[in-house]
């Protein structure tokens, strides 16, 4: 494989962003800066982000509270806009693109996964995972199908009826990664995904990311404050003040 | 998409019925009350219409007195000023008038053999007949030798016959009426009961001359019935009377009239025009029972807003648009309002039923009406159904999302 040089804060050559591997970019941001005013006051949560993220990877983002790894899965997540600077998902400049434009690509090019799972109650498992294709004029037909597909690779086609409530910490978790794969999405954006899980679950959690990623070929993307959880994945991107500090990968 | 907004608004109103139904409460009652209201103003109306009808619409009635100013009648108390040859003058001398009659009434005790019967005595022309349509059942009716004679002769209503004479014959039997003695010659044939509840079988007829020489002792009459060639020549009837009756009375011009005409059509399309105007005041207030009901849902979605927001979040994570969050809350606030409406209708609908039987006023549904409730009330879903789904399209996913 080829190495990536880490580029934060130093402009880079045109000839780095060409692509040795072949394999496409899902996420390349180009100094990227997001600053909040709250109230006089302005925070810079971002400070000028460079990264580039391609098909198949397994990234964890690390870093303490206030680091900025919450506003880059936002602006990633095309929750939140960028204050300055670009941010290509899929070869497309996305950070200027309408809220409607937005909500288009949530449901058809990202899936959300989250610490505390955020399935609808009183919905059963199979419903809550077809929920984002009722958005895009999926058939009833279609959509029950789609959603037992899912299910089944994440292990649970047997529960597919069952309610949240009826569910362990780790199997509503596993529903909402159904839910998130649903639309063959290019990303997985996991927020802390084994944040409320204990240890067990966590493992057979993150065990499940690893399939997914190395059997489907599925890009993730990861935020957690924990190493253990982040050794999962394949490659390390540490956020400090706003900045990226560290970007390394295993070999 | 609609209909997918439909279900997802079905499944989040089931979730909690009691509170749906609170909500809709709101709207039944604004709803049913308007029906019910309606019903019952347009029950009033049609009766008007029925007893105009059965009296016929090309009638006059002409009472003595003045109309003063701003309407009030001074009526059968103040000087008596017909007379019966007045009523001849006027058949014989308006050609647009098909007949006229003198009308002398007085309530008497009438008795026969052992039995006795208090009942309004009338005194009329042989004309009264055609112009009241009235059938005899049995006999004769009066006729003109009967009124140039004074003869004590009488007709007697169906319900006097039976209160009298039970299921014997009358004809030919001698009542007393003032201690006079009458001879039956005639049944009238069954008329029912007025709108106002009048029995109108509960009469007898003599001739009007027999009436004012023998019972009353009067030279003046009460009333004169006049029926026109048609309802379209009625009001030239009208005015043709009242000139004559100047005429007759020696009326200055200038002074007033000292009679009145009453246009039975014109009656009735007063009455019809007020009950209108009371089932549309009615209707009117009950109408305020919607908006209250529109306030309620408004609330009741706000809070169901504030309650759902991390839902909204998520539904916004996965690719809801604004507009899919602003279709689902608008469709659940419809889905209440026009559930309301329907209950509102039916509970309308069987009040007013009620109504009818329990207190024996007549109602009248009208289809439009109920047509258009629903359809107002889908649109008090729709406009307080817009502000807090407008909120909720309006929230921010990751504020949502991070709500607790």
């Amino acid at each position: 494989m080829a190495s990536e040089m880490l580029e934060h804060n130093n402009p880079s050559p045109p000839s780095r962003d060409v692509h040795l591997d072949g394999e496409a970019e899902v996420i390349r941001i180009r100094d990227l800066h997001k600053t909040y005013k709250m109230g006089d006051i302005e925070v810079a949560a971002l400070r000028g982000i460079n990264v580039t993220i391609r098909r198949g990877e397994f990234v964890a983002v690390m870093g303490a509270s206030g680091s900025g790894k919450s506003t880059i899965m936002n602006i990633v997540g095309c929750l939140d806009r960028p204050t300055r600077g670009a941010y290509f998902l899929e070869g497309q400049d996305v950070s200027a693109l309408s809220s409607d434009e937005w909500a288009h690509i949530r449901n058809r090019k990202i899936g959300f996964v989250f610490q505390g799972f955020n399935l609808l109650h009183r919905t059963s498992a199979v419903e809550n995972v077809e929920l984002p294709m009722m958005y895009n004029g999926f058939l009833s037909k279609e959509r029950r199908q789609r959603a037992l597909e899912v299910l089944k690779l994440v292990g649970l086609e047997e529960r597919s009826h069952h309610l949240p409530n009826q569910l362990s910490g780790g199997q509503q978790q596993r529903v909402a990664i159904a839910r998130a794969l649903v639309n063959r999405p290019s990303l997985i954006l996991a927020d802390e995904p084994t944040g409320n899980l204990d240890t067990k679950t966590s493992v057979e959690i993150m065990e499940l990311f690893q399939n997914l990623n190395e059997t489907e070929g599925i890009t993730i993307v990861l935020v957690t404050h924990e190493p253990d959880i982040a050794e999962y994945a394949k490659r390390q991107i540490v956020f400090r003040d706003g900045l990226i500090i560290s970007d390394n990968r295993k070999n | 998409m609609l209909l997918m907004a439909l279900r997802i608004a079905l499944r989040a109103l089931a979730r909690n019925k009691l509170r749906s139904f609170l909500t809709m409460l709101g709207i039944i009652i604004g709803v049913g009350a308007v029906i019910a209201m309606v019903a019952i103003g347009e029950g009033a109306k049609k009766r008007v219409q029925e007893q105009i009808a059965s009296l016929g619409t090309n009638l006059l009635v002409i009472l003595p007195g003045t109309v003063t100013l701003g309407g009030a009648r001074t009526g059968s108390g103040g000087r008596q000023t017909l007379v019966a040859s007045d009523a001849k003058a006027i058949m014989d001398e308006i050609p647009v008038v098909s007949g006229a009659s003198p009308v002398v009434r007085q309530v008497q005790q009438v008795i026969a053999g052992d039995q006795n019967w208090s009942t309004p005595v009338q005194g009329v022309a042989p004309e009264f007949q055609q112009i009241r349509e009235w059938q005899v059942q049995e006999g004769r009716f009066i006729s003109q030798a009967d009124v140039e004679s004074t003869a004590k002769v009488a007709l007697i209503g169906q319900t006097v016959a039976y209160n009298l004479f039970g299921d014997n014959d009358p004809i030919g039997a001698v009542i007393r009426i003032k201690k006079i003695p009458f001879h039956v010659i005639g049944i009238l044939g069954a008329k029912g009961q007025t709108g106002n509840g009048t029995d109108q079988d509960d009469v007898i007829m003599v001739p009007y001359s027999t009436m004012m020489k023998l019972v009353m002792g009067v030279t003046y009459i009460q009333q004169i019935i006049v029926a026109a060639v048609s309802a379209d020549t009625t009001q030239e009837a009208n005015n043709q009377i009242a000139s004559l009756l100047r005429q007759r009375h020696k009326i200055r011009p200038g002074a007033d009239d000292d009679f009145m005409i009453r246009n039975l059509s014109d009656i009735a399309e007063a009455a019809s025009n007020s009950a209108t105007v009371m089932a549309v005041l009615l209707g009117s207030i009950a109408s305020v029972s919607l908006l209250v009901g529109g306030i309620g849902i408004m609330n009741i979605m706000l809070v169901s807003v504030t309650e759902r927001t991390r839902e909204i979040g998520i539904r916004m994570a996965v690719g809801a648009r604004s507009r899919d969050i602003m279709l689902q809350f608008i469709v659940e606030a419809v889905v209440m309002a026009a559930s309301g409406g329907v209950i509102g209708i039916l509970v309308g609908i069987g009040s007013s039923n009620l109504i009818k039987y329990l207190a024996e006023l007549p109602t009248l549904i009208r289809p439009d009406i109920i047509a258009i409730s629903f359809l107002v009330s889908g649109t008090v879903g729709i406009f307080f159904g817009f502000y807090p789904a407008r909120k909720a399209a309006q929230l921010d996913p990751i504020d949502a999302l991070r709500y607790e």
